[in-house]
Order: C-alpha cells, then sequence, then structure tokens
C-alpha cells in the first residue's frame, strides 16, 4: 500500500481531531461515532494493523475507512510536518487497497457501477444531465471563452439544479461566454478517486479530458469544488491541462462592477467554506469577496470559520453513501447549529453538496423559519428581485 | 459474554457500546512502550445514570472496568490489563457551570482541555485554567486524577491543589459527591469537610469513576512574557529555582535540557513565565525575577538569554504543541517519559544520571523539569523517543524507562503515573503499613476488585 510506511508515526495526540481554537471536535467521523478508531489517528494505527494482518477486514473496518469525508482538517491541524500532508493520501491509499482486494462496502460498489454505467451515481440516463438548464436559454459549448461545468450534484440533485441554475443565470446576466456540454457531462471523478477506485478515476479523467479537448476548451468553469479540486490538480497527470475556476472566482471580479440596485433590508449572512476549495485548495477569500460585493449583506463568522471550518459531512463519497450517517452529532447539524448561533438569516454556500447536506440538517435541526441556505447567486438573484418590487412598489405610490 | 454485551447496549445504546476487534485493539494500548492488553468491550457513556448502572453490571458480574479520558497517559493505565471493559469517558464533555467570582469551573469527566481553553476564552476571557503540555484533547478530568501539573503549577501547585470537588460512580454503582459540593451548592472547596479526594487521587482508577469535578481559575492576564535562564551547571539550578519561584511572580517555571537544537546542548534553560494587568506591572516583575537571580549574572555563571518574537511566542503556548513533535524524531511515532516527583535539591544528580541513563541505552531523550509550587518540588522528565516500527527501538526505550524508574526511587523521588511494574517498585519501596492501608481502602470501595486490576498491585 502507499504511503504505508507513514501508519506507524502517529503518535495519537489527537491535535487533527480539533480546529485551532480546539473548541470542539472538528473530524467528521470522529465527532459522530466518537470511537478512537474513527478519528484519524485510529485509521493510521488500524490500517497498519490490517496491512500486518492483525485485524481482518470487516465492515466495521470498512465504515471507518469509508466514514471519513476526506475534509483535510487533520492535515491542517497534525503537528507533525514530515508526513502531514500525507494523512489523507494514506486514507484514500487504505481504500484503493480494498478495491484491490475486492473487499467494498455495498454502498461503495453500488456507488462506482453506477458511475461506470451511467457516468453519474444517480442511475440516470445521459439524456437527463442538461435537463436543468431548460428554459434558461444556455447554449452548448462552442467557441465560448468558458466551459461551464456543472457536475453530478449540480445536474441531477434537485438542490444542487436550483443552484446550478442560479449560478448560470447570474453569469449570464453578467456576460460571461459560456456554454455547457449537456447531455455529453459526465461524472468529473473526484469522490471516485478519493474512494480509492485509481482505474475508474482515470477513465473518466481521460474521457472528460478527450472530451474537452475535441471540443477545443481551454477554461473550465466548474459549480463544485470537488470537481475544480479533480480538475485543476489531477487532470494534469493525465494530460488535460485547462485553466480551472471556481464559479465564485468568475463572479468576484464581476459582481462589484455590476451596479446592482439592491433592496434596503440588510442582510445577515455567514458562510460555510466548502473544504475543497478552501483546505484543499487555499481560497477562503474569493467567496467571501462574492458575498461582500452584494450590497447590503453582512458577513459574521462562524468560530469555526476557513482553516477550521467543520465540514458538512458530504465529502469522500459520503453524499452519495452516507456511510458517515445522519443524527444529531453529524456534522452537517453541528454545522447547521453553529450558524444559527451566529444569528444570521442565511447560511451561505459555494458547493451543491454543501448545499443539500446543509439544507436537509436545518429541515432536521426543525430551524427552516430562522436559516436558510443559500448558494451567492441564490442570494444576489433573490435580493435583484427584492429589489425590483421595492422600486415598483415606489413607483407604484408615487403615481 | 454476549449477555454482558447486550445489557451494556442496552445501557448506553447500540452506537456506544462495541466489542469489534477494531476498538478493542486500539483501545489495548497507548502511544507508550507498555505491550497491549486487550478489553472485551469498549463502551461510551453520555450520563453519570449510565456509568452508574454499567458499575452495577460490572460488579454483579466481576468484570474489570477501566476508566479512561484521553488516552495521552503514555504509561499504560488505561490498557485493560485483565481485560473488560474500558469505559471511554469522552462523551460526558459538557462544562456545567462557570463561578466567575469564586473563579471555579464544574465540568464533566469527559471535557478535555482545549474545550475548556476556548470555552474560556471565549465566555469568560479575565478567566484560565491551568493547562497541561499534553495535547489539547487530554481531559481536565484524567490529569487532575493522576496528579498532573502545567502552565500555572509555580503559582497553583499540583493540578490536585487546585481541584474543588468531585462526584465519583464508586465500584458498587454508588454515585459520591466529594467537597463542598457534598454540602452545598456551589463547588467552592473540598474543605472544611473531611478530604475524600484522597481515595480517588493517583489511584490509577483503581477506586472508582469520576463523572464530574471542579477546579480553580486564575486571572488571565492581559500582558504575558517569558524570560529563559540558562546556565552550564547544573550545580546552581537548584539555588536558581529557589530564588525565581521565591519571588512568588512566576506562574510557571520549565527547565528543559536536550541535545538537539546544537546550541542548546550542554545548557540548563529556565523558562520562567508570568503575566500582569499593565506594562509596567510586567517590567517590575520581570525585574524582580531578574534581581533574584543577579549573583549568578554578577558571577557569569549564568544569564537571561535574549529571546528572538517567534522563539518567544512558542514559550508563551499553552500547551506547548512542539512537545509532542518530539515522538517523531526518530520518525516513528514514539516516545514516554518517567516524570520522577522530587524535591529540587536532586536537580543536578537527577540531571546528571539522566545523561547516564540516556547514553548506556543510546536512548534519543529530552530532559526538563517543571517546578511545583514555590519551588516546594519539581516534575523531573526524562522522555525517550523511539520507532515503533523498530521492535529493537522500542525495547531500548523501554529499558531506559525501567532503570529511570528505579534511578528516581534511588534517589529520594517518585515516579509519577508509574507503570504498572514501576508501580512495584514503588510499592517495594512504601511503608509496608501505608501499603497495606491502600489496600484495606480498596477493599472497602472495590470489594471484588473490579477497578482497573493489575495496578498498585504486587502480583
Amino acid at each position: 500500500m502507499e504511503y504505508a510506511e507513514i501508519l506507524h508515526r502517529c503518535f495519537r495526540c489527537g491535535y487533527c481531531k480539533l480546529p485551532s481554537s480546539y473548541q470542539d471536535l472538528n473530524c467528521p467521523s470522529y465527532l459522530k461515532f466518537r470511537f478512537e478508531t474513527y478519528s484519524p489517528g485510529g485509521r493510521m494505527w488500524l490500517l497498519r494493523e490490517w496491512l500486518d494482518g492483525g485485524i481482518k477486514t470487516s465492515e466495521r473496518f470498512q465504515e471507518i475507512l469509508y466514514s471519513c469525508t476526506a475534509c483535510g482538517n487533520c492535515v491542517e491541524h497534525c503537528i507533525f510536518p514530515k508526513f502531514k500532508a500525507d494523512l489523507l493520501n494514506a486514507f484514500t491509499a487504505g481504500r484503493v487497497e480494498l478495491v484491490d482486494r475486492g473487499v467494498l462496502p455495498r454502498l461503495v460498489s453500488r456507488y462506482f457501477k453506477a458511475i461506470y454505467n451511467y457516468g453519474n451515481p444517480y442511475k440516470l440516463l445521459k439524456e437527463e444531465r442538461g435537463k436543468w438548464a431548460e428554459g434558461l436559454d444556455i447554449e452548448i459549448y462552442k467557441d465560448h471563452e468558458h466551459l461551464f461545468y456543472v457536475g453530478c450534484a449540480g445536474s441531477h440533485d434537485e438542490r444542487g439544479q436550483k443552484m446550478t441554475r442560479a449560478v448560470a443565470s447570474l453569469m449570464k446576466r453578467l456576460d460571461v461566454s459560456f456554454g455547457i456540454l449537456g447531455a455529453d457531462e459526465i461524472c468529473d471523478g473526484n469522490e471516485v478517486r478519493v474512494m480509492g477506485e485509481e482505474g475508474l478515476f482515470e477513465h473518466l479523467a481521460k474521457q472528460n479530458i478527450e472530451t474537452f479537448q475535441k471540443a477545443g476548451v481551454n477554461k473550465i468553469i466548474t459549480l463544485s469544488p470537488h470537481a475544480y479540486h479533480a480538475m485543476k490538480n489531477y487532470y494534469p497527470f493525465f494530460g488535460g491541462s485547462f485553466q480551472v475556476l471556481h464559479y465564485t472566482q468568475i463572479l468576484a471580479g464581476l459582481i462589484g462592477k455590476a451596479g446592482f440596485t439592491m433592496p434596503s433590508k440588510p442582510l445577515k449572512v455567514t458562510f460555510h467554506d466548502p473544504c475543497y476549495l478552501g483546505r484543499h485548495n487555499n481560497d477562503y477569500f474569493t467567496p467571501r469577496v462574492v458575498l461582500g460585493a452584494i450590497p447590503g449583506v453582512e458577513i459574521v463568522e462562524m468560530d469555526r470559520s476557513k482553516v477550521d471550518s467543520l465540514c458538512c459531512g458530504g465529502g469522500g463519497g459520503n453524499f452519495f453513501t452516507d456511510i458517515l450517517g445522519g443524527g444529531p452529532d453529524s456534522s452537517s447539524r453541528v454545522r447547521a447549529r453553529e450558524a444559527a448561533e451566529t444569528g444570521a438569516e442565511v447560511l451561505a454556500v459555494a458547493c451543491p453538496k454543501c448545499a443539500k447536506m446543509l439544507d436537509d440538517a436545518i429541515k432536521a435541526e426543525d430551524m427552516e423559519e430562522k436559516l436558510r441556505v443559500m448558494d451567492s447567486a441564490e442570494i444576489l438573484i433573490e435580493r435583484l428581485v427584492q429589489a425590483n418590487e421595492e422600486n415598483e412598489t415606489a413607483t407604484s405610490v408615487s403615481r | 459474554m454476549k449477555d454482558v454485551y447486550q445489557q451494556l447496549v442496552s445501557i448506553v445504546g447500540p452506537a456506544y457500546a462495541s466489542n469489534h476487534p477494531e476498538e478493542r485493539f486500539f483501545y489495548s494500548r497507548d502511544g507508550g512502550t507498555m505491550e497491549p492488553r486487550e478489553p472485551d468491550f469498549v463502551v461510551m457513556p453520555k450520563t453519570t445514570d449510565e456509568v452508574q448502572q454499567i458499575m452495577k453490571l460490572a460488579n454483579e458480574r466481576e468484570i474489570p472496568v477501566v476508566p479512561m479520558g484521553g488516552g495521552l497517559v503514555l504509561s499504560g493505565l488505561s490498557r485493560p490489563l485483565k481485560g473488560g471493559i474500558v469505559l471511554d469517558m469522552k462523551r460526558m464533555n459538557r462544562i456545567l457551570e462557570v463561578n466567575e467570582t469564586s473563579r471555579y469551573v464544574v465540568v464533566e469527566a469527559g471535557a478535555s482541555q482545549g474545550m475548556l481553553q476556548a470555552y474560556l476564552k471565549k465566555h469568560h476571557p479575565k478567566l484560565k485554567h491551568s493547562v497541561p503540555d499534553a495535547p489539547p484533547i487530554a481531559t481536565i478530568a484524567g490529569n487532575v486524577l493522576i496528579h498532573g501539573s502545567g502552565h500555572l503549577s509555580a503559582m497553583g501547585g499540583f493540578h490536585t491543589d487546585m481541584l474543588n470537588g468531585l462526584e465519583v460512580v464508586l465500584p458498587t454503582g454508588e454515585m459520591v459527591r466529594i467537597g463542598s459540593c457534598s454540602t452545598s451548592p456551589y463547588w467552592f472547596s473540598r474543605f472544611p469537610l473531611p478530604d475524600l479526594s484522597g481515595l480517588f487521587l493517583g489511584w490509577a482508577g483503581t477506586t472508582g469513576v469520576a463523572t464530574k469535578i471542579a477546579i480553580k481559575l486564575y486571572p488571565n492576564r492581559p500582558f504575558n512574557d517569558v524570560i529563559i535562564f540558562v546556565t552550564e551547571d547544573p550545580e546552581i539550578v537548584p539555588d536558581v529555582i529557589h530564588r525565581l519561584s521565591g519571588v512568588a511572580v512566576a506562574e510557571d517555571i520549565l527547565a528543559w535540557m536536550t541535545p538537539k537544537p546544537v546550541w542548546a546542548h550542554g545548557f540548563q534553560m529556565l523558562n520562567v513565565n508570568y503575566g500582569a494587568d499593565s506594562r509596567r506591572e510586567l517590567t517590575l516583575k520581570r525585574d524582580l525575577l531578574r534581581e533574584s537571580v543577579s549573583k549568578y549574572i554578577d558571577e557569569k555563571v549564568g544569564g537571561f538569554m535574549p529571546l528572538p518574537p517567534d522563539m518567544k511566542k512558542r514559550f508563551l503556548e499553552a500547551p506547548a504543541s512542539t512537545l509532542a513533535v518530539f515522538a517523531d524524531v526518530n520518525k516513528g511515532g514514539g516516545f514516554e517519559y518517567v516524570g520522577g516527583i522530587m524535591p529540587i535539591e536532586l536537580f543536578p544528580e537527577a540531571y546528571r544520571k539522566g545523561l547516564e541513563v540516556a547514553s548506556k541505552h543510546a536512548v534519543t531523550y529530552s530532559l526538563g523539569a517543571r517546578i511545583i509550587g514555590l519551588g516546594h518540588c519539581m516534575m523531573f522528565f526524562y522522555a525517550y523517543a523511539f520507532n515503533r516500527a523498530d521492535e529493537a527501538d522500542v525495547k531500548r526505550a523501554q529499558q531506559a524507562l525501567e532503570d529511570t524508574n528505579g534511578m528516581v526511587l534511588e534517589m529520594g523521588g517518585i515516579p509519577w503515573k508509574a507503570e504498572a511494574p514501576a508501580q512495584k517498585q514503588i510499592i517495594n519501596k512504601m511503608h509496608p503499613p501505608t501499603y497495606e492501608l491502600m489496600n484495606r481502602i480498596r477493599a472497602v470501595l472495590d470489594p471484588k476488585g473490579i477497578m482497573n486490576p493489575g495496578n498498585w498491585e504486587v502480583s
């Protein structure tokens, strides 16, 4: 197994479980299950013992490996500089080993099969892929400056689609030159990679690269930070070098200049950093610039933000497999409660998976009355509508 | 044993009771050198009531129970030497009460050091507790129960000295309150009642399970500084400690001696941390500390070293995260230490003999001493790093630790949170009626001998 040589170097000190402030548990699987075995240190020690034959492959062992959301909190807070960068790589390598030995949890196998057969985990036919765009007058990519790559959750999940439509509508309004692949778009493969199916990831990456190259794509805008991560950092290994941008990185330079009229009522917003934009790619600034550029939006930070952000629990394939599971100690519900404590009306997100996970968490916490999950495009569009209504009311009063 | 598992599940719920090989493997060992010992079950209670139910079951069925906090003791005290149940207490982690005026906090036994630090910083920024140099996931209760010490120990003594009260579940399942909380709604002190806390402090979990604990809080001063006295003459260190601590302004005095970095080799460094409410007060305290050791500065056998800002920042950090990094010196994920509690006059001998042991066993070492109270005693630590993947290296460290325990006892010190074999060494040196009294007390509290058996035992 790759990275096996670092497994015994974990000292079990537990910094990996915490944020910088130490205020509470910041590793989603440890937070949920609480046994030491579900912490990053637990995984290190168990993997070593498993490789040595001391413990056998079991459902429990699989659950321990696959409940990791790959959020990167452990990498950020581990205090051992000489191997901390490879902690997640070691966990991924452990899952690769499970794949190689053919001993996978049923839910994971099912996920891989769906991706292999359908190009998406929802088992939907390719014709369904671009249906989110119906009525928006969005063109199929051809000589546009950017390809807008939507991804599986943004294409097929109901909550994700809502976000996709908002982002696409806003980009159109801001005159961003973009087109989509529609039915020809397939999974980016980021979760496949993290879940250990290296071969399938390579297949997806190469297929995407070929599609992009044939279409003459140079610049890609992704909806999901997960796709952003895979295309920016892993596709170059397979010959796919594109300029990859997360959609907030496009919006950041345009919203401020647009001169939108906004409603008079201010809006208190707290921002949830997506792991694949934040900890994995070190961009904590851009989404806040976008939110800050929307007139009337006041950003309040949660206690855990930026490098200390608590993952929504949807990473590492858990958005689809739900091996991490729900309940009051699930990270999505803990995060929803933390967001509500700030007094914000909106929990802003920049990832369709986070949107869905946190939306569901707010429902489970029965907090729909006081807190809504929205992405920056949804916020902006809603405020434009409100401004129009205010304007119309003012006009009719003056008449 | 299957019915025991089912009963544990019915007490804590299926999610928090395990007899899986994965948990049995992980909870059989800690980060130190002691041999693994597998539990039959690992259980995570959420309430005192659940702990009571578990203890009643264990007592009835005569199943060993080992309470565990952060699991960071390193000397193997939470290994279940005779199997049974490991009680992982970390789900009981609420901070229950902070009394700002009388400066105390009441927490559940699984609350971590880091969690309390963050809570105080946010809600009571003028207060702090004494933070040990264990990682922040270490529990407050676990550290107090083993007689820990920390960043306010020069001011407040052992963490046990900072204890105001306890809630404990006895091995037979009854819950008792110790200290003022037994008689009053306030957890302000252990006194003036008969001090029963001694029945549970330093016993390595052999007398009961602490479920709540109250500790003293201290002023968190806005201005803080550290100065470092350096000498290469260990003979003067006891007097230097005596003088520095005698000024009674230091919050923490910590000696450290390591072969690396190279510039530190052969020197004895004494970090003195202190705080103040104003810059003027801080300067005054610094001058008082400097003045107390001016004799040695004048004689040119010691002095205060200049500190670059990044180094100063590191020395003001609590806990000092760099200490755990020592575990990776041999690229091997392990270190363990002997903490010898001893009078400060033993410093030169403790230092010399530490070097001898390290040299004899060819182990990577780091030595140091935390001063307890106004120089009333010290916890002299001998830390040895080892490579967990190299059996011979682990064995070397183990031998060095064993020799060190013997050496500490021979000098007149007592190993702190001693491994089970070192406990036997202590018992062998102990006044026999004292050990007999310990056994009589334990027999009363734990008639069936279920609490962490194998500890504080001769055989």
